[in-house]
């Protein structure tokens, strides 16, 4: 196994007196699809919070490349949300040739010339790939929640980030749409070779798309105090062609009553 | 018998239902004036339309031979220049504040305070101040606007601007957004029309305090000139200046509300959600 891209060395997550993760250590080889599943309440998000950069481990080191990673987002790490990942006031092609913007034009924020019809054509580049040619000159109200989460993707690819980091991604979308999604990341993480982290409720999902699967859940339960112990990856699976199939342990996680700190 | 919930008026109806209580506003008047004049053909608190046509087109078409310049012209003008130049400042103030105050934590914390407390004194209260600080020329006038409406904007677009969702502000700064650059290209583009929207609530305040600057200190205007002629139970001319006032307003509003529509259509297209 080559050097890890991303690398948690015994993090903690403590608000107060509440600890949310405790513990974690895990290594992410690159070109990894780590599926990242577990009940409400484990620490899914907050996992995912650290990493973006949204908040900072309150003990312990997360390395990306080897290198502390900074606790605030940056490009080398792409993210996808749930809901409300576009800008609404840019149009497609303009949401996706954002990242170009800020990289070319650190005062206006925005390319002009021949340097603007590169990044357009770089973006258009982008919007095929992700189906959206055709919605090039529409803004995001006006697409489909499907269509939206794939300009989102397509937003997030053009500056070529490390790890791309989805938070539910298809989570709001409806059941066929949601076929189609899973079809286009995977290819897009075949094509581009990409390093992806996925939380996600869906544990088929989890199992599809991803070639390991992490569960977070609490390792220890104290009934009187159960805010005293925080969540960590219990179950850490590799996945390989055949074992696709979710072992029993992790649908007991899943259809088990959320956790309540 | 369908509910009285769910009986909604068709498109001819509703203009109809629209008009009907202006139309029988303006015949209630019509009535009652013909009605004082029938008693006593000198009465001055229920002109009729001819005595306010008259009175207008002495106001509105003719010179006066004293300041050689048409009055409605002059007052017009006069009150406009205020109100541009109040409205232009506080929407200045407003865009830069707002942004900072709705993105910045840092400057929310130590302006945030300050501009609370500023908006819970009375615009009015501090109008003598002004008159003693300023003098009773333009200054104190325009201060008076800025002083009254600036603090409801810039509260109203800090809130518009901390309320965009924390995931496009995390998503700009995967994508290498500076402070400047989030700024620039996703608060700013987002919050001008909510500012358009924060100009137009503004709007009736502005006139308020025009018109009360006007009654108090001031040799022309549109609040002068009606305060004036109330010395002479002069309905015939306040009730035109009224309906005049009233129409400036509703042009400056359309207008703005085009600008938005013109300049952001994405803030109107809300299809989706």
């Amino acid at each position: 196994m080559s050097d890890p891209i991303l690398s948690l060395r015994d993090v903690w997550v403590e608000y107060g007196d509440k600890i949310v993760l405790e513990k974690v250590s895990l290594d992410i080889a690159p070109g990894s699809f780590v599926s990242i599943v577990g009940p409400s309440g484990a620490g899914k998000s907050t996992f995912l919070r650290l990493i973006i950069g949204q908040e900072a481990p309150t003990r312990g080191h997360i390395l990306l490349d080897g290198a502390p990673l900074t606790p605030e987002p940056g490009p080398e790490r792409g993210v996808v949300f749930q809901r409300y990942s576009v800008f609404p006031h840019l149009t497609a092609i303009d949401n996706v040739a954002f990242g170009l913007d800020c990289a070319g034009s650190m005062f206006l924020g925005r390319l002009y010339g021949r340097r603007r019809k590169a990044a357009l054509e770089e973006a258009g580049h982008m919007l095929e790939k992700v189906g959206l040619a055709h919605s090039r000159d529409v803004y995001p109200a006006q697409l489909s929640g499907g269509m939206q989460q794939r300009l989102a993707i397509a937003q997030a690819l053009v500056r070529k980030p490390r790890i791309l980091l989805l938070d539910e991604p298809f989570g709001a979308l409806d059941p066929g749409i949601r076929l189609d999604m899973h079809g286009l990341i995977d290819e897009l993480w075949r094509e581009h070779g990409l390093t992806i982290l996925m939380v996600t409720h869906d544990i088929k999902e989890a199992f599809k798309l991803g070639d390991r699967v992490l569960a977070f859940d609490k390792r220890r339960h104290d009934p009187h105090a159960p805010h005293r112990f925080g969540s960590s990856a219990v179950y850490d699976f590799p996945l390989t062609g055949k074992n696709r199939r979710p072992p029993a342990e992790i649908l007991a996680l899943a259809s088990r009553e959320p956790v309540v700190a | 018998m369908r509910r009285l919930v769910n009986i909604r008026p068709g498109p001819g109806s509703r203009v109809f239902l629209g008009a009907a209580p202006l139309a029988l506003a303006a015949l209630a008047y019509l009535v009652a004036s013909a009605a004082r004049h029938a008693e006593n053909p000198s009465d001055k608190l229920l002109p009729p339309l001819s005595a306010m046509w008259a009175a207008w087109r002495r106001m509105a078409m003719e010179v006066d031979p004293v300041t050689g310049a048409v009055p409605l012209v002059a007052d017009t003008l006069a009150s406009l220049a205020r109100l541009g130049l109040g409205l232009g400042i506080s929407t200045g103030a407003t865009l830069v504040l707002g942004l900072v105050l709705g993105l910045l934590p840092i400057v929310r914390a130590s302006l945030g305070p300050l501009v609370a407390a500023i908006a819970v004194i009375p615009p009015i209260a501090i109008l003598p101040v002004l008159f003693i600080a300023l003098g009773l020329g333009e200054t104190s006038k325009v201060a008076l606007i800025v002083l009254g409406i600036t603090p409801f904007m810039v509260r109203d677009l800090a809130s518009q601007v901390s309320a965009i969702p924390e995931e496009q502000r995390v998503k700009a700064q995967t994508l290498g957004a500076s402070t400047w650059q989030i700024a620039l290209r996703l608060a700013l583009p987002q919050a001008m029309p909510k500012l358009i929207k924060g100009l137009r609530l503004s709007l009736g305040p502005a006139w308020v305090f025009l018109i009360a600057a006007e009654a108090i200190a001031s040799d022309v205007g549109l609040g002068y000139r009606i305060f004036l002629v109330r010395r002479y139970l002069a309905m015939d001319v306040i009730l035109p200046y009224v309906a005049w006032i009233s129409l400036l307003a509703v042009m400056m509003d359309v207008t703005l509300a085009w600008i938005s529509r013109r300049f952001f259509p994405w803030d109107h297209a809300k299809g989706a959600e």
